[in-house]
C-alpha cells in the first residue's frame, strides 16, 4: 500500500484509522414497476489520507456508492460509519452539517449555480457553515487562487470553460476545508488538457494529506490513486493498490 | 445562522436571474390587488355619490302639502280644501314632540328685474332652518336667511348658484341688489353647487330664497304651499308625521286616517330603499372581490408550484453543499414576502393612479369619486402573498427533505 507522505492531522477517524467504513451496504431503487439493485452488499474501508479510485463499467453503481459516501443519499441497508460515527443515527440538520464540514463533493456536471459568480459559488458552503461575510470572502478568494482562477472570480459559470467550471467546483468543495474530497468523474466532461489540469489538482490535494475518493473512467487519473476499487453490478470485484 | 444581509443579497441575485418567474409572481399579486382595490373603491365612490345626490334634496326630511280631504268627517263632506297658515304650524310645533326642525315654505313665480333686464324666477319664502334642512350651504362670504331677517322682514335673498351665474356672470352677487315683485332685495348669500337628483318645485340652483315673513308681506299670500320637517332621529319621522297629521286633523277637522288631506313625502323611505340597494350592491362587490382573490390565488399558487419545481435542482445542490432545510425555507419565505410587498405596493400605486384619473376625466357625476382603501388593497396583496407562500412553502419543504441526489436529478 502506498501511504501518503504527509498526513493531515484531524479528529473523527475511528480507532483503527479508517475514516470511511461501509459494511453490507445495499441500495435498491424502487421505481414502482421494477426494482433496481444498484449496490448489493458493499464492504469498503478507506483510511485517512488515502486516495481511492473507483472504476467499473457504466451502470455498475459507482455514482450510487459515491453519493452514499457523501451522505447525499441514504442506503437501503447496511452500516455506514463516517469518521467513526454511524450516519444512520443522524437527523436532517446533522446530515447537512456533515455534508457541509466533512466532505467536499465534485460532480461530473459541475452543479454550479448559474446565477452566481465563481466567487459566490465558492462562498456558498461557507455561508451555510455560518462563516462571516469578510472571512467567507477571504477564504473563497484563497481557494480560487489555489485552483488558478484568481482572475476569474467575478465570472458567471456561463462565462467559464468546462475546465474552469470544474476548478471552481473543486474550490467550492475545498472551501470548508473538509477531510474528505469526493469526485464523480471530475474529468468526464472535459477535454484532455483541462482534464489533466484537474487531475494534477486532485493529485496535489492528495499530497496535502486529504482523503480522496474519485470515480473515474480515466486510466491516467486512476493511476494517480493509491488504490483502485473496481465495481461490477453493484459489488466490489477487485480492490488493489494502483500499479504505478 | 447566516445573516439577513446575505439572505437579501441572495434574494437580489435570484430575482435578477429569474426575471420571468419574478415577473409572473409579482404580476399575479399586482393584478389581484388592483382588481380588488378598484372594485371596492368604485363601489364606495358610487355609494357616496348616490348618498350625496339623495341628500341634495335634504337629509332625511319629510315634505308635507296641504291638499283636499278624501274622507267625510264629522258631518263635513269630502273634497274640502285644507289650508294652513303660520298659526297652524306653530300649533304643530307646540303640540308634537320630537320635531328637530320645521319650516314653512311659500312658493311663487315672481318678476325679477336687474338693471334693464327682467324675467320670472321661482321664489320661496322660508324659515332660517330651511337652509340646513334642504342642504343649502352658503358659499364663503355669504349667509343664509337668519332669524333677524325673519323678525324684521328684511328684503334679503339667498340665490341658487346657477341663477347667480345667469344674472351676474362671474361677479360676486353678495351685496348686489335686485328688484323682486317691485321691491328692492339685497343678495346675502349664494348656494354652493350641490348634487340634487330629486325635487318638488324646481331645482334649488335656479331659485331665490327669501324670509317667509318678507314673502308674505310683499305678496300678501297667507296660506303656506308646504312645510318640511325632520324628527330628532330619522327613525322617528314616521311617528312624528302621524302625530302632525293627528294634530292638524283635530285643528282643521279632518279624519286623521285621511291620507290625502295633507300629503306626506318622507324621503327617509328613499334612504331605506337606497341603503338596501347599496347593501346588495356591496355584497355583490364582495363576492366579486372574493372570486377575484380566489382566481388570483390559484394563479399565484400555480406560479409558485412551478417555481419550486424549477428550483428543486438548485435546492438539491444547496443541500449537497450543506444547507439546512431551515435556511432553504427561510430564503424562500423571504423571497415570497418581498415579492408580495413589491407587488402590493405597485398594485396600490396603479389603483391610486386610476382613482385619481377618474375626477380628471370628469366622469364623477356618473361613477362618483372612487374611494381607495389602502388597508383593503394591502390586505388583498397580503392574502395573495399568503396563498403564494402556502402554495410554495409545502413543495419547498418537501424538496428540502429529499435526499440531495434525488432533488438534483429532478
Ligand atoms: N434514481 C434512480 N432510480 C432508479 N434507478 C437508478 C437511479 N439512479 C441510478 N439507478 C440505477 O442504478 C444503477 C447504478 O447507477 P449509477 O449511476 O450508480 O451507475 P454508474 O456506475 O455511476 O454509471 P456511469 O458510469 O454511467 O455513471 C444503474 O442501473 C442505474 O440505472
Ligand atoms: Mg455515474
Amino acid at each position: 500500500m502506498n501511504w501518503p507522505i504527509k498526513r493531515r492531522n484531524g479528529n473523527g477517524s475511528s480507532s483503527n484509522g479508517h475514516i470511511i467504513e461501509m459494511a453490507g451496504i445495499t441500495k435498491v431503487y424502487d421505481t414502482g414497476k421494477i426494482k433496481v439493485e444498484a449496490l448489493r452488499g458493499i464492504d469498503l474501508r478507506v483510511g485517512k489520507g488515502e486516495f481511492v479510485a473507483v472504476v467499473g463499467p457504466s451502470g455498475s453503481g459507482k455514482s450510487t456508492l459515491l453519493n452514499l459516501v457523501g451522505c447525499l443519499d441514504t442506503p437501503s441497508d447496511g452500516e455506514y460509519r463516517l469518521g467513526g460515527e454511524a450516519v444512520a443515527g443522524l437527523d436532517r440538520d446533522q446530515l447537512a452539517d456533515v455534508r457541509n464540514r466533512r466532505v467536499g463533493f465534485v460532480f461530473q456536471n459541475f452543479n454550479l449555480l448559474p446565477q452566481l459568480t465563481a466567487l459566490e459559488n465558492v462562498e456558498m458552503p461557507l455561508m451555510f457553515g455560518g462563516v462571516g461575510r469578510r472571512e467567507r470572502r477571504r477564504r473563497a478568494l484563497g481557494q480560487l487562487e489555489q485552483v488558478g482562477l484568481a482572475d476569474r472570480v467575478e465570472h458567471r459559470p456561463t462565462e467559464l470553460s468546462g475546465g474552469q467550471m470544474q476548478r471552481v467546483a473543486i474550490a467550492r468543495a475545498l472551501a470548508m476545508e473538509p477531510d474528505i474530497i469526493l469526485a464523480d468523474e471530475p474529468t468526464g466532461n472535459l477535454d484532455t488538457g483541462s482534464g489533466s489540469d484537474v487531475m494534477s489538482l486532485l493529485g496535489a490535494l492528495s499530497e496535502q494529506g486529504r482523503t480522496l475518493v474519485v470515480v473515474t473512467h480515466d486510466q491516467h487519473l486512476a493511476r494517480r490513486a493509491h488504490r483502485v476499487v473496481e465495481i461490477r453490478d453493484g459489488v466490489i470485484v477487485n480492490d488493489a493498490p494502483a500499479g504505478r | 445562522m447566516t445573516g439577513l444581509g446575505s439572505f437579501l443579497r441572495q434574494l437580489a441575485r435570484d430575482i435578477r436571474s429569474q426575471t420571468l418567474r419574478t415577473f409572473l409572481t409579482t404580476f399575479g399579486i399586482i393584478w389581484g390587488t388592483v382588481a380588488v382595490a378598484l372594485l371596492l373603491a368604485f363601489g364606495e365612490g358610487l355609494h357616496r355619490q348616490q348618498i350625496k345626490s339623495f341628500a341634495g334634496l335634504g337629509d332625511h326630511i319629510v315634505i308635507a302639502w296641504p291638499a283636499r280631504t278624501s274622507l267625510p268627517f264629522q258631518g263635513l263632506g269630502k273634497g274640502r280644501a285644507i289650508q294652513l297658515d303660520e298659526a297652524d304650524i306653530d300649533f304643530v310645533k307646540a303640540n308634537v314632540e320630537n320635531i328637530d326642525a320645521i319650516s314653512t315654505e311659500y312658493s311663487r313665480n315672481l318678476r325679477l328685474r336687474l338693471g334693464d333686464q327682467g324675467r320670472g324666477v321661482e321664489v320661496s319664502g322660508v324659515s332660517p332652518v330651511f337652509g340646513e334642512l334642504r342642504s343649502m350651504v352658503p358659499a364663503a362670504g355669504g349667509r343664509f336667511i337668519d332669524p333677524i331677517d325673519m323678525e324684521q322682514r328684511r328684503r334679503v335673498a339667498f340665490i341658487g348658484d346657477q341663477l347667480a351665474t345667469e344674472l351676474f356672470g362671474d361677479a360676486d352677487p353678495v351685496g348686489r341688489e335686485v328688484v323682486l315683485h317691485g321691491s328692492p332685495f339685497t343678495i346675502v348669500g349664494v348656494m354652493v353647487a350641490k348634487e340634487q337628483d330629486s325635487s318638488y318645485s324646481g331645482r334649488d340652483h335656479s331659485k331665490l330664497i327669501v324670509p317667509s315673513t318678507t314673502f308674505r308681506a310683499i305678496t300678501g299670500q297667507r296660506y303656506i304651499d308646504n312645510f318640511i320637517y325632520r324628527a330628532t332621529d330619522p327613525k322617528l319621522n314616521k311617528q312624528v308625521s302621524s302625530q302632525i297629521i293627528a294634530a292638524l286633523g283635530e285643528r282643521k277637522r279632518f279624519d286623521p286616517a285621511d291620507s290625502e288631506a295633507v300629503s306626506i313625502w318622507d324621503t327617509t323611505e328613499m334612504f331605506v330603499f337606497f341603503d338596501n340597494f347599496m347593501l346588495a350592491f356591496k355584497i355583490f362587490l364582495g363576492i366579486m372581490g372574493a372570486l377575484t382573490l380566489v382566481v388570483g390565488g390559484i394563479g399565484v399558487s400555480n406560479i409558485m408550484n412551478v417555481v419550486v419545481e424549477e428550483r428543486t435542482r438548485e435546492i438539491g445542490i444547496k443541500m449537497a453543499l450543506g444547507a439546512r432545510g431551515s435556511s432553504i425555507l427561510a430564503q424562500f419565505v423571504l423571497e415570497t414576502m418581498v415579492l408580495t410587498a413589491v407587488g402590493g405596493a405597485i398594485g396600490l400605486a396603479i389603483s391610486w393612479a386610476i382613482c385619481s384619473a377618474v375626477p380628471a376625466a370628469g366622469v364623477t357625476r356618473f361613477v362618483g369619486t372612487p374611494v381607495l382603501s389602502p388597508q383593503l388593497a394591502l390586505l388583498t396583496a397580503g392574502i395573495l402573498g399568503l396563498v403564494g407562500l402556502v402554495a410554495g412553502y409545502f413543495p419547498a419543504r418537501e424538496a428540502s427533505r429529499l435526499d440531495p441526489v434525488i432533488a438534483m436529478k429532478l
